[in-house]
């Protein structure tokens, strides 16, 4: 973490309840969207959802209302899945997802006369982190799914030290613990030792404190503490690492698009708030976290 | 009784929310069910089962008061029997300070502080285990359990000590074979209400106790050292991330359901063992 919370954009946890501080009212600079804010501050902005976008949203939303005066954005964690379900059931304005919103979701918004609108606001490359004292420098997607659904539980039998493997994942409704099962363990059961915690910088925390410990986190969330494996799609490719240019090229193996979904027609602040993150401002902060940008493509 | 009907109404409600799983997944494959993977795709598709959950939850909590017991026990004791009033006016306030701590603070000290420690003095994989819930929870045991303990020592008639020492008893025979026995309904009902306590206590357990599905195939004391999943923290950690009204959110209403039959069970236990207690003076 370890970044100052900005004065008007509050970063709660999931633990938290937020406080928004409008500032003063001021017609906005330049938007692509010709929209003008009135003196009264009846903009802000509910954003939540996954739990891999929120430092990125957080950072966003500070920069975002130094150059939007009149603008209160909340961002907040708790997963994709509680996002998705905020946005259906009116508790966001926008979502955070890192993942697609699911057929039955989009039915159960439609339900509610809601329609999700998706934009891909970042990619990200999911790292698979160990133990820095862990020898192993990389895996197969084949040697990754053996680990996680326990076929393999002891590092000797992949080359490393004789250490029991320990297995970190996300919680089961977290968005990037559906993608992985998806992508690496082709829809299978997770083992059933696999620790499921409640976010991504628990999985780092504790990786860096278990010898025998791997997980998977977003990019942005790997530190100096934990050590990441180069991946390989197939015995015979060349060992992957994640990083911004092999996700453009489509050399990384589990590279995702990050999303946010309006409900239905973005309004005005939506609108406005959903061009400048797609916009040059909004993709440098997603490079300088340590995300990919994705083109601008103007809305 | 309005307190009756309230309980009772929420029993109806979570009933309510329940039962409709029923429909598309048997009550024997929810109670027998040795899986829980909420999200799992078809083919398989998602498994409810309740035997994971309710046994991290029973391990967490009985190891918890394991540990917390002779704790409390020897706190009331010394509070109720020896310690002197100016010392007891210290002391019992601090004991009931100590069930202040939020639980987001104790699961924060569990992480960073307990975990390591465990893990380094048991040789463990992982921190995050079944004992460091234990741990966390008996925190929070200890002072309802030493508190109504104490008041039931408090409550045992003085007669009981004098008689006694007058048939040759030193202080601590009387406290170990007169005392604590004749306080035992009220010590039950300690325990009990800290049973509740643990077993309903969610957000340490989803913190430190690494939340894996295990069922105990490699012996106690295996799977006290390694992670459990409790059905509060099942509960917790996904009750705001799913389909309103779809068969996860069933599922999750029908652990609420088992938690519930569970806690209130306690409740009137601790209430039949408090009225068997032989009263001086009790509140």
């Amino acid at each position: 973490m370890g970044q100052a919370f900005g004065l008007r954009a509050t970063l709660i946890g999931a633990l938290g309840a937020a406080i928004g501080l409008s500032g003063c009212a001021k017609p906005e600079p330049g938007s692509s969207s010709t929209a003008r804010l009135g003196p009264t501050s009846a903009a802000s902005l509910q954003i939540k959802g996954s739990d891999t976008l929120v430092q990125l949203a957080q950072v966003w939303a500070e920069a975002f209302v130094r150059s939007h005066r009149a603008a209160t954005v909340t961002v907040t964690g708790g997963g994709s899945n509680t996002g998705i379900m905020a946005l259906i059931h009116g508790g966001a304005d926008i979502c955070n997802s890192s993942r697609p919103i699911a057929p039955s979701e989009t039915a159960a918004a439609r339900a509610r006369g809601v329609e999700p609108t998706e934009f891909v606001v970042a990619r990200d490359a999911l790292a698979i982190v160990v133990h820095p004292g862990n020898p192993i420098t990389d895996l197969t997607l084949a040697q990754l799914k053996r680990i996680f659904t326990a076929r393999v539980t002891n590092w000797r039998e992949l080359g490393g030290h004789d250490e029991a493997i320990v297995i970190n994942s996300r919680e089961t409704t977290a968005g990037t613990y559906v993608f992985f099962q998806e992508h690496v363990l082709d829809s299978e059961r997770y083992a059933v030792t696999a620790l499921l915690l409640p976010s991504s910088s628990e999985i780092v925390r504790n990786v860096a404190q278990d010898r025998g410990g791997i997980g998977y986190v977003g990019i942005g969330y790997v530190s100096d503490q934990v050590r990441i494996i180069r991946l390989r799609r197939d015995a015979a490719s060349p060992a992957v690492a994640p990083n911004a240019r092999n996700v453009r090229n489509g050399t990384y193996p589990l590279a995702r698009p990050l999303f946010e979904y309006a409900a239905g027609d973005p309004t005005k602040i939506e609108r406005m708030w959903l061009d400048w993150v797609m916009g040059p401002e909004g993709q440098a902060i997603v490079a300088r976290l340590g995300f990919v940008p994705v083109r601008w493509s103007g809305g | 009784m309005a307190s009756i009907l309230l309980v009772l109404l929420i029993l109806a409600f979570v009933l309510r929310e329940a039962a409709p799983l029923l429909r598309t997944y048997s009550l024997g494959r929810f109670l027998g069910g040795t899986r829980w993977n909420p999200t799992l795709p078809s083919p398989a598709g998602p498994e409810f089962g309740l035997l994971p959950n309710l046994w991290g939850s029973v391990l967490v909590t009985a190891g918890s008061i394991a540990i917390a017991l002779p704790l409390a026990l020897a706190t009331a004791v010394f509070i109720g029997e020896i310690a002197g009033r100016r010392l007891r006016d210290v002391l019992k306030p601090t004991i009931e300070l100590l069930a202040t701590v939020p639980s987001v603070a104790l699961g924060f000290v569990g992480t960073v502080a307990v975990s390591p420690l465990v893990k380094a003095v048991f040789d463990l994989d992982t921190g995050k285990s079944a004992m460091v819930g234990s741990i966390m929870l008996a925190f929070m045991a200890v002072p309802t359990i030493a508190t109504i303990s104490e008041d039931a020592i408090a409550a045992v008639p003085r007669a009981y000590r004098d008689g006694s020492l007058a048939l040759g008893a030193t202080r601590w025979q009387g406290i170990w074979s007169v005392v604590l026995p004749a306080a035992r309904p009220g010590i039950v009902a300690g325990i009990m209400l800290g049973v509740g306590r643990a077993i309903g206590e969610t957000m340490v357990v989803i913190m430190v106790t690494g939340n894996a599905g295990v069922l105990p195939d490699h012996g106690l004391w295996y799977a006290f050292t390694h992670a459990v999943r409790t059905i509060t923290g099942t509960i917790g950690a996904e009750a705001l991330e799913v389909a309103h009204g779809g068969p996860h959110y069933r599922a999750l209403f029908m652990l609420g359901v088992v938690l519930f039959v569970i806690t209130v069970s306690l409740n009137l236990i601790a209430d039949l063992a408090l009225n068997r207690q032989p009263r001086r003076t009790l509140q």
